[in-house]
């Protein structure tokens, strides 16, 4: 299990993350989700151990985090594959690292190629690969290491929408085989509906959570379900506060989501000249 | 083929007296027969000996600099900017200091080989520690990887196409030095062949040894360094996007 703590965060005096409390059961699949600059990535960064908060702690299993882990995997939003080994090589990277001996090295890649689709491809460099390919070969870099839990920082926000579909059913299968516990960022509503548990929302300045919400449907999900439609839209009602006010920052304060049914321009007699 | 060409037109019209300005003919026949008697690969061998004992210390040195350059703020931020600063002098410039040090010879000329290439050598190996991509560094980190491995595994492998072009570079500038350094110093090598030629007035010669200077510096670079960087930039994902 994952408590997250009295997190904060300040980069030089700008508050990031403010007092984010948190508590992930194992097994679980939750996504993050907020409008851009809400601090989503540096609290799955914290959890993994590669920032450090300012104030509060992550627990995990009741015992405090020391920095990263390999019961922490991340998969990074562009693969981070090393380009100057093969497929095979970027899979084994974090095992070769470990006391294995060769041939539990390879049965294992061997096994989570085969898993991933990929092991025809084991030989080949990331620049010889697809987009959906290079983040099938991250996923199964940090598969591999057997870890405890899995963290996804935006992964498929790259790739084009039908690479993603497919992405999006191969995660479920794998989440439904190895029932690891899953933090998935994601600023896409769809995305966050479809996979996850539950639905954390996060607002922005000062970030905190605004809601949670459960998304009660069985796996795996078809995105056709007409739940998911209902659950998109309870997720975009909370967001849609939060959207608008990123957006009234960023463009001048007469901004607003939702245009006014009547037209107010002043030229406009409603019809009066009839 | 055009330049030989307009070569042999400008020695047409005699713009020079022949002694000075002698025909493409004539220069590959004096190429032809220096190749043939040996003078000229014997003294070719010679520079590309001084060349390679030159370059290597000048990759390995340079290289080593530049990781601790990188590594380091403080040093970084006083020494770097005084390799910069050093890279913008002729390397031949320090032949006189050199002689002073290593008396004449071929330790001095060696000296001003090594000092030509080192300086981008530097240059280059620390930008490439520097720019590796912090992603890569978190992955690695993320699996386990500390210090030492870090850095065998993840960060000299990351900077290897910034280090390629430093070692491309390095050779060109190698190469340059090093003949500046045979004109004017001692030995039985390209530089002073051409030497040789000017003081007996033989155009022939100077012009020959010209032509193998290029040569050499051309296919080395082509056949060598150009192929090994295109395939490290392929490799790296850094041709194409």
């Amino acid at each position: 299990m994952i408590e997250i703590r009295n997190i904060h965060k300040s980069y030089s005096n700008i508050e990031v993350l403010k007092d984010i409390n948190l508590k992930i059961n194992r097994g679980e699949f939750i996504s993050l989700i907020g409008p851009s600059g809400c601090g989503k990535s540096t609290l799955i960064n914290i959890v993994c151990g590669l920032d450090k908060p300012t104030k509060g702690k992550i627990l995990i299993n009741d015992k405090e985090i020391q920095g990263t882990d390999t019961d922490r995997i991340m998969v990074f939003q562009n693969a981070a594959l090393f380009p100057w080994l093969t497929v095979k090589d970027n899979v084994s990277f974090g095992l070769k690292n470990l006391n294995y001996s060769s041939k539990e090295i390879e049965d294992k890649v061997t096994n989570i190629l085969k898993k991933v689709h990929l092991n025809k491809f084991k030989n080949h460099y990331p620049h010889e690969l697809s987009g959906g390919m290079k983040q099938r070969v991250s996923l199964a870099r940090s598969l591999v290491m057997d870890p405890e839990i899995l963290l996804m920082d935006e992964p498929f926000s790259a790739l084009d929408e039908q690479t993603r579909l497919l992405l999006h059913n191969e995660l479920q299968q794998i989440w439904m085989e190895t029932k690891k516990t899953i933090i998935f960022v994601t600023h896409n509503i769809r995305e966050a509906v479809k996979l996850s548990d539950k639905v954390i929302i996060m607002g922005t300045r000062p970030s905190r959570i605004i809601d949670e919400i459960n998304i009660d449907i069985s796996h795996p999900r078809a995105s056709t379900n007409s739940d998911i439609y209902y659950k998109e839209q309870q997720v975009f009602k909370k967001l849609k506060k939060e959207i608008e006010k990123v957006a009234r920052e960023e463009l001048g304060y007469e901004y607003k989501l939702e245009k006014d049914n009547v037209p107010s321009e002043r030229n406009n007699t409603m019809g009066g000249g009839i | 083929m055009s330049a030989i060409i307009l070569w042999e037109v400008v020695y047409k019209i005699g713009v020079w007296p022949e002694f000075m300005f002698p025909s493409p003919l004539q220069v590959f026949k004096t190429l032809w027969s220096g190749i043939k008697d040996g003078t000229y690969t014997i003294a070719l061998l010679h520079s590309i000996r001084r060349l390679l004992i030159g370059y290597f210390i000048a990759t390995i040195l340079g290289a080593s600099i530049g990781v601790i350059l990188a590594s380091n703020k403080t040093l970084d931020e006083t020494f770097g900017s005084l390799v910069l600063s050093f890279q913008s002098v002729p390397s031949v410039v320090w032949l006189p200091l050199a002689i002073l040090w290593f008396k004449l010879g071929e330790p001095s000329i060696i000296f001003v080989v090594v000092i030509g290439g080192i300086w981008n050598m530097i240059i280059s190996s620390s930008t490439g520690i520097k720019n590796v991509s912090p992603e890569f560094i978190r992955c690695a980190k993320n699996l386990g990887y500390k210090n030492i491995k870090m850095f065998a595994k993840v960060i000299v492998p990351a900077s290897i196409p910034h280090i390629i072009t430093g070692m491309r570079l390095a050779w060109a500038f190698c190469w340059r030095a090093l003949m500046a350094a045979e004109i004017l110093g001692t030995g039985k090598g390209l530089g002073q062949i051409l030497m040789w030629g000017r003081d007996m007035g033989n155009m022939q010669t100077v012009l020959s040894v010209m032509i193998m200077i290029a040569l050499t510096g051309f296919i080395t670079d082509n056949l060598i360094f150009k192929k090994l960087e295109g395939r490290v930039l392929e490799r790296w994902g850094l041709l194409n996007n």
